[in-house]
């Protein structure tokens, strides 16, 4: 038996027969169905944080699942990091020389990619690259009888096969953020000090003398762990919960992609809030 | 894809993403500027800091040579209290004077250093005596407003 019961038949069971309200208990159950679902997947967490043991004891389940969260994201991760990099050298530059101070062009690119971009675009990135993955997977081998054959065998399904995904997922995410925002930068100084011919030194020193490591770099790293956890979080419920049919898996991905990156954004605006709005007396 | 494979590539990215923070630490951030120099600290009371904040730089003839640490108010002068960090490589002499100044025409607020004649020299916890607060537009402008009418004033009088 699965040490994690589904939470559908409690719901079924509590529902009460003949309501006066059809309505009413529709929206009822609409909304304690979620309740539940949220219940079961915190309760969830903590069995995963619990059972991760062997995740971490045999490493290379993990290294595979970092393998395939992190290193198959790389390529979208550097060449969108690019990308948006670029456009933030050009925005940023055509309305700066506006003002007479586009040599400020480095710490626009640097704190817009460091403190925001990097962690919450490599996240949703992340989300729809990794995530649905991570999803998918584990969905597949709910429909195919696979997690109920490692019951069977007395493996546990959550140790064995979603706590590495999880922490491949925790781990990646972090770095993948960082070259997001180091790739960025390199493509801001592109098109910025390359391109357009703003000057070299003051793009670095004004960028140097602005960006605080521990106020914005370590705060972009931990926005990037968050948004790793909720994400992964995310992905493997949606695939452990999942109805074990095509149609199920293929919901429970769409779910994956659509719930993490309004997570990412929440949360965004809460740390953000949290960060970098109480230091006005700095 | 084998074991051996898939360690290389996970060890390869592992590497490029610590490259990355490092990159991002040291050539973005400024931890490369943090200097382990043993440093004093001096104090000044100014009567309005304007826009001065901790951690703004220290100037004297334009060269960082400190930071700011800390501003608090003292509730008995009615005055801003600023504690200036110092690099212990720069020595300072007893009357040096400090002014609020500000890069650029709407930059940051920085604190300027103007040395002194004084044989002596600052050491820990002394004070700056000689302070020259931050330029408030407002006032400046009000003050030009009230001089600009007391001249129209005069003027009829005289007349």
């Amino acid at each position: 038996m699965a040490p994690i019961s589904n939470w559908r038949t409690s719901v079924a069971e509590r529902r009460a027969p003949g309501a006066a309200s059809r309505l009413l208990g529709r929206l009822g159950e609409a909304v304690t169905a979620r309740l539940w679902r949220l219940g079961f997947a915190s309760r969830f967490f903590g069995y995963m944080l619990l059972h991760s043991g062997t995740a971490l004891r045999r490493f290379q389940l993990t290294l595979r699942e970092i393998y395939f969260a992190g290193v198959l994201s790389l390529i979208i991760i550097l060449v969108s990091g690019l990308f948006v990099g670029m456009v933030l050298g050009l925005q940023g530059y055509e309305t700066l020389q506006r003002y007479g101070s586009s040599e400020a062009l480095g710490i626009l690119v640097a704190l817009s990619l460091v403190r925001e971009l990097g962690p919450v675009v490599a996240g949703l990135l992340f989300a729809s690259r990794a995530g649905s993955a991570i999803t998918a997977e584990i969905g597949l081998m709910k429909a195919t009888e696979q997690i109920a054959a490692m019951e069977m065998m007395a493996v546990d399904p959550i140790a064995r096969v979603v706590a590495p995904r999880f922490w491949g997922g925790v781990i990646s995410m972090p770095l993948l953020a960082a070259l997001f925002s180091a790739m960025g930068i390199f493509g801001g100084y592109l098109v910025g000090v390359q391109l357009i011919g703003v000057d070299e030194g003051a793009f670095w020193s004004q960028m140097q003398a602005s960006v605080d490591v521990r106020e914005d770099i370590l705060n972009g790293v931990i926005k990037s762990v968050v948004f790793g956890v909720a994400v992964t979080w995310i992905a493997v419920f949606e695939g452990y919960d999942a109805q074990p049919t095509a149609e199920g898996v293929s919901s429970a991905t769409t779910r994956t992609v659509v719930t993490s990156s309004l997570a990412i954004l929440a949360l965004d605006f809460m740390l953000t809030a949290l960060m970098f709005t109480g230091g006005n007396a700095r | 894809m084998n074991r051996a494979t898939i360690d290389v590539w996970v060890g390869v990215f592992v590497a490029a993403g610590f490259a990355a923070l490092l990159f991002l630490a040291l050539k973005v951030g400024n931890l490369a500027s943090f200097s382990t120099n043993p440093t004093y600290q001096v104090q000044a009371k100014f009567a309005n800091i304007g826009g001065l904040k901790v951690r703004a730089p220290i100037k004297s003839a334009g060269v960082v040579v400190g930071r700011v640490t800390e501003v608090r108010f003292d509730n008995e002068s009615f005055e801003a209290v600023v504690t200036l960090n110092l690099d212990a490589r720069y020595q300072f002499p007893r009357d040096t004077s400090a002014k609020i100044l500000t890069s650029g025409l709407l930059g940051e607020q920085y604190l300027g250093l103007e040395a002194g004649g004084d044989g002596v020299m600052l050491k820990q916890g002394d004070r700056l005596r000689l302070t020259q607060s931050a330029v408030v537009l407002e006032n400046l402008i009000s003050q030009f407003l009230f001089n600009k009418a007391a001249e129209e004033k005069d003027g009829k009088e005289k007349k």
